[in-house]
């Protein structure tokens, strides 16, 4: 099997992890993204106190020691409130990111490898759903299937089918040009052998950067559909709904608006960093 | 240039025509029931529709019908610019969208025309520092532009400058002063991605052998930038409008919420939050049209930028 030698392998994924962490912008992206995940996963780790029981003594403190988001209008503790917003904002932002990557990764190969009228039918699709902005997308689902977090998670992942399909789809006609794969099918391999063995192994680089972007845009949409009041309803502490929360309180109370919003950024920038980290190591640089 | 210039308006007609489609299969032909939604109003309380409102109702928007029958209905009055009546308010939705535009088009005028200049700006400014902790700073900036919530900076921005400072009006202020904050906001997105396209543009332009020429011939660094390199890179950054329009129609909904101000964003959420199927699907079809109207004004625009593109061969 040495023959094999030079054909495309994949870099093994620890390598890879380890060259992410040599550079400290990327290790602090990843790790903002762990605290992240785990705060969602294992809220009670990170804060013992209630996010929805306020304590009217507390009404509206500024951020301090006891504090550290400070508190809202009913004496709620602010970074309770985000610690476990995080659950139902990643939630929507996972689900949202898999229908675009599933959905547009399956049109895209479809497109790509039946080719013919099926691609051009399903490529002309692609092109309209381009042609209306992601968030006027995801309003048109949300009026269709109401509000709610399931809701605006669906709405979201529909606005990023277009962009899968169509990475997915150029993706398979350059692989299909590639010699090994011409190789496998002289060799008799049947397409979907082809497709599962090289066509989808070689693809998964350039599809999962474009994951780890999408779920910056994911986060920023969930977000801002669940400040527009589309999310669920009150008392759960979406992120989203959190900064709409503070929107009252933005002339004595700072804190309200300020601090989920930063928590907002500071995971999309960290999926932003980590999705053009994985686009380099694609081109190659 | 005949045949180009057809080709582009017959791709933008079927794009137009792809849009009523798509927007007509999801907001009438999939899952729930439109009436029984219109009635809910939001509420998400079923079940209380009274049956022979529900059947009147069916009747006047003619869901009644099979489905291809109405799909022609109201594709031959989409066509004549009749999109149906707002379920709401009992108005046209063409002259209820129409209305809307004026403001919200004041406020991306002037949210594109601070995007271009910050974004052309700090472009140029990245690029000419030819290294340093400047030019890394100005570089990670445009990733930080497009990370931020748009409705967060609204926020940010009428904390510090209305409330801390006192300088500008907070919500629903008219006139200049009223306008700079939401066009401040709404240009952010919009001018770091500008800026992210047209770093890239110059700096491969510098890196082109005519760059290099230019340079032993003795022009300086900063006409070089100015006079050959972003002419060069004008050329990707002026296709980049479709994005741009994109972006600014899809910011004016969150925008115009955060400002309280009127327009079409506003009017979209109104629709959305009040499930108002017809005028959703009118501002889908307008948000549609404008892309395509810049992408086809782009299309004839780059062969007078790049007159490579205007060569016989592009037929």
């Amino acid at each position: 099997m040495t023959v094999f030698a030079d054909l495309p392998v994949r870099a093994a994924p620890v390598r890879g992890a380890l060259r992410l962490l040599r550079r400290p912008d990327l290790a602090l992206a990843v790790l903002v993204l762990a605290v992240v995940v785990a705060a969602a996963a294992a809220p009670g780790v990170f804060t013992a106190r209630d996010p929805l029981r306020g304590v009217p003594a507390d009404r509206l403190r500024p951020p301090g020691p006891a504090h550290p988001f400070g508190t809202d209008y009913l004496g709620r503790d602010l970074y309770a409130r985000v610690v476990h917003g995080a659950g139902e904002s990643l939630r929507a932002t996972v689900v949202a990111v898999l229908i675009a990557l599933v959905v547009g990764t399956v049109l895209g190969l479809l497109a790509g490898f039946v080719g013919g009228a099926v691609d051009e039918v399903l490529m002309r699709i692609v092109d309209v759903l381009l042609a209306i902005p992601g968030l006027l997308l995801s309003l048109t689902v949300v009026t269709v299937l109401g509000f709610g977090t399931a809701q605006v998670a669906i709405a979201v992942g529909v606005a990023g089918v277009a962009g899968f399909a169509r990475l997915s789809r150029s993706e398979v006609l350059r692989v299909r040009r590639t010699g090994y794969v011409e190789a496998a099918r002289g060799a008799g391999v049947r397409w979907y052998g082809v497709l599962a063995r090289h066509v989808l192994p070689n693809a998964t680089g350039p599809i999962g950067a474009l994951a780890a972007l999408e779920f910056g845009t994911a986060v920023l949409a969930v977000s801002a559909l669940s400040f527009l009041g589309f999310g669920a309803p009150p008392p759960t502490p979406e992120w989203g709904a959190l900064v709409a929360d503070g929107r009252n309180y933005l002339a004595g109370a700072w804190w309200l608006a300020t601090m989920p919003g930063l928590v907002v950024a500071a995971v999309v920038l960290a999926a932003n960093r980590i999705g053009r980290a994985l686009e380099h190591t694609e081109e190659g640089t | 240039m005949l045949r180009y210039l057809l080709r582009r308006l017959l791709s933008a007609v079927f794009v137009l025509w792809a849009a009523f489609t798509v927007s007509f299969l999801a907001l009438y032909a999939l899952p729930g029931d439109p009436v029984a939604i219109m009635l809910d109003s939001g509420t998400g309380e079923q079940g209380t529709v009274d049956p022979a409102r529900a059947a009147a109702l069916r009747h006047e928007y003619g869901l009644d019908r099979p489905l291809p029958e109405q799909y022609l209905d109201r594709l031959v009055h989409a066509v004549r610019g009749d999109l149906g009546t707002s379920v709401r308010s009992g108005t046209p939705v063409t002259r209820t969208v129409l209305d809307a535009v004026p403001p919200s088009l004041t406020l991306a005028a002037a949210a594109l025309l601070l995007a271009v200049l910050g974004g052309v700006l700090l472009a140029l400014a990245a690029t000419w520092p030819r290294g340093g902790w400047l030019r890394r700073v100005l570089t990670a900036l445009p990733p930080l532009g497009v990370s931020v919530p748009t409705f967060w900076v609204g926020l940010v921005l009428v904390q510090v400058f209305s409330f801390r400072l006192g300088w500008l009006p907070a919500f629903g202020g008219t006139g200049p002063s009223g306008l700079l904050l939401p066009a401040v906001t709404l240009a952010l997105p919009a001018g770091a991605v500008l800026a992210q396209v047209l770093a890239r543009g110059l700096r491969g332009a510098l890196a082109e052998p005519y760059a290099v020429t230019a340079r032993a011939r003795g022009v300086g660094r900063g006409r070089l930038l100015l006079r050959h390199a972003a002419r060069n890179a004008a050329v990707p950054t002026v296709t980049l409008a479709g994005v741009l329009t994109g972006n600014l129609v899809a910011g004016t909904v969150v925008v115009e919420t955060v400002f309280a101000r009127d327009g079409l964003g506003r009017l979209t959420v109104t629709a959305v939050s009040t499930q108002d199927i017809p005028v959703v699907q009118g501002v889908v079809l307008f948000a549609a049209a404008v892309f395509v109207a810049v992408n086809l004004t782009v299309d004839l625009l780059a062969p007078v930028l790049d007159p490579r593109l205007a060569g016989p061969a592009t037929a």
